[in-house]
């Protein structure tokens, strides 16, 4: 599905990405693990092309830097790690942002670039702001606020909700985007682990259609051990190793990485926890 | 589904407010006239413009009221109209409930260019304030360029401070080479309190009919980028997630406020606050949705500065205070308001 082919990123001298080349598949969920500073969500970011790389991001074959936005925005999602809301926007209206990459007349324009969407009914060509949301738009607004479990919650602001209810909405907006690949910067890095949980496992539950790949930056290796199918170490921009998080997560790889005894120090955790 | 637009009932109940003010205005005066003289006046005026055989009306208070109250008011609605959506569209698109042309300088910038054109006769031949319009949009654009650039290269996330700070120097910069240029040509140019203050005594129906095409251009423009604009509300990144491209919006969004402002200034001068407070007393009244709060301001804006106009030359008649003054004082209060609040919150 993505197909990342000698990625560099440069910020003046230094160098973030350092000609990185990876695969995500269909069905897969790729964990990115590694230090901090190892290029991690700069390598997130350069997918989305939000910073300027040297290098391919191809998505299904396509060069992602000649797809337009909102193109782009139906074939890759982001939920990012945290959100500092200013204006008392309601739960609904930031999931119902979501659909922005089907509004109007682009939904017109891009007709021929999203063939999956051909067999819906035809739109009358509107201008994006007379455009309201069609019906298919509701429903994959409804869909998405069910699941995360905001419904009850649609009319509340955001600057009224908890730290994990405002990362609940943003991933209804990331639903309701419905992208077949799904970005995620250490989406539970400020939430306590009860929204730890739901959060990972509503987003391995979006995972089992058809379709859909997920690929997340995490600090924490035993959540990429728990729910990655593979896993991608970094360090100083490179790849140190990709493949199944067994052959990946092991003290060959992590030690030196980290500088430490990775291993030792995850069962040392562990065992203080059983005792 | 949720009130996701401005409904026909509002629209109604805002555009009678704002009709209803128009009328106080051009009946209250240092000569009071009573409204329905008023009405008939303006009805019989206007039929002589659409009829020359209708009788034209006369009398000291029909050239009091169309020949000067009149344009004045209309240029008053429509500038604080402007102004209102240029600010609404700036703390969208800036995530910032503090930005607006007074705050980041482009007031000042826009005043600068309008004085550079007047003091150096710069004018397009046939066009009388093309030069002096065309010069403070111009100013506009660059300043805010000038001042995001800035404030990027300090801090990517735009914080609150950061271009505040930087909008009020650049702000002190501008007005004192402007003050230089003004000290230079004062036999050209208008009083300097007229760019630091603005005024809109003695504005034409000329004035009023370039305010209304810059209005339904640049306005029409921002009004179709609403649901952009909820987007970057909301955070830059996240509106490029959901496939918003950032930049061609934010290009639009600036171009369309600097025209806005621009040709605000080079009829009025620079009016501070309007756009501040306007759009944050709306955003309590009808939320931070852009698709209701930019028609809402709108409306809101013309309300505010014809107040404004109003209590400017009635509280101390017969002086009357430039209207910045009063825009000023109540701007003031609500930009302290706003800033405790939001450092409260973060």
């Amino acid at each position: 599905m993505l197909q990342v082919n000698n990625l560099t990123v440069q910020y003046g001298d230094l160098t973030i990405v350092d000609h990185l080349s990876f695969t995500a598949e269909e069905g897969q969920w790729l964990m990115i693990v590694g230090p901090n500073g190892a290029g991690k969500s700069t390598t997130l970011n350069a997918i989305t092309q939000g910073t300027a790389y040297t290098g391919q991001v191809l998505f299904e074959g396509e060069d992602m830097k000649k797809k337009k936005a909102a193109e782009r925005a139906r074939c890759v999602g982001v939920l990012m790690q945290n959100h500092f809301a200013e204006y008392a926007f309601s739960v609904e209206e930031v999931a119902a942002l979501g659909r922005y990459a089907y509004s109007g007349s682009r939904r017109i324009a891009d007709r021929d670039t999203a063939p999956e969407r051909k067999t819906t009914a035809v739109h009358l060509p509107r201008p994006a702001f007379l455009a309201g949301r069609s019906d298919e738009d509701e429903r994959a607004v409804e869909n998405a606020l069910a699941l995360t479990g905001m419904t009850s919650q649609r009319k509340q602001s955001i600057l009224t909700l908890s730290g994990g209810e405002l990362q609940r909405t943003f991933l209804a907006q990331v639903f309701a985007q419905d992208p077949k690949l799904l970005l995620l910067d250490e989406p539970t890095n400020h939430l306590d682990l009860v929204y730890q949980k739901q959060v990972f496992e509503l987003i391995e539950k979006w995972l089992q259609t058809p379709g859909r790949a997920v690929i997340s930056v995490v600090h924490d290796l035993s959540l990429a051990k728990a729910y990655g199918t593979k896993v991608l170490l970094m360090n100083h921009g490179r790849k140190v190793a990709c493949g199944p998080a067994a052959e990946v997560l092991v003290p060959k790889h992590l030690d030196p990485v980290y500088q430490m005894d990775v291993s030792g120090w995850m069962r040392q955790m562990l065992g203080q926890w059983d005792g | 589904m949720e009130k996701n637009r401005f409904s026909i009932i509002e629209f109604v109940i805002f555009a009678a407010v704002t009709f209803a003010v128009l009328c106080l205005c051009i009946c209250i005066g240092s000569v009071r006239i009573p409204p329905t003289d008023t009405m008939s006046v303006i009805w019989d005026g206007m039929r002589y413009q659409v009829d020359l055989s209708a009788a034209k009306p006369e009398g000291l208070q029909a050239s009091i009221i169309l020949s000067v109250r009149l344009p004045r008011v209309l240029c008053v609605a429509m500038t604080g109209a402007a102004l209102a959506l240029a600010g609404g569209a700036m703390q969208g698109l800036l995530k910032n409930p503090l930005a607006d042309g007074s705050t980041l300088g482009v007031s000042s910038g826009a005043a600068l260019g309008a004085v550079i054109a007047i003091a150096f006769g710069i004018r397009f031949p046939g066009l009388p304030f093309a030069g002096t319009m065309v010069m403070a949009i111009l100013f506009a654009f660059l300043s805010l360029v000038l001042i995001l650039t800035l404030a990027y290269r300090l801090d990517y996330s735009l914080a609150t401070n950061t271009i505040i700070l930087i909008g009020v120097i650049f702000s002190m910069f501008v007005s004192s080479l402007m003050n230089i240029i003004v000290t230079f040509a004062a036999d050209r140019i208008q009083h300097i309190t007229f760019w630091t203050m603005g005024s809109l005594q003695g504005a034409s129906y000329q004035n009023a009919l370039v305010l209304l095409g810059a209005l339904v251009i640049c306005g029409g423009v921002i009004l179709r980028h609403a649901q952009e604009l909820n987007a970057f509300a909301i955070g830059e990144d996240n509106a490029r997630h959901i496939g918003v491209d950032v930049r061609r919006v934010k290009l639009v969004i600036l171009i369309t406020v600097s025209g806005l402002i621009g040709v605000c200034v080079s009829i009025g001068g620079s009016i501070g606050f309007v756009g501040l407070v306007t759009p944050h007393i709306v955003r309590m009244l009808v939320g931070p949705n852009h698709r209701r709060l930019l028609p809402a301001s709108l409306f809101g804006g013309a309300v505010f500065l014809m107040l404004a106009d109003l209590a400017a030359r009635t509280l101390l008649n017969p002086i009357e205070l430039p209207i910045g003054v009063v825009t000023s004082l109540v701007g003031a209060v609500v930009f302290v308001v706003i800033f405790y609040r939001s450092r409260r919150h973060s």
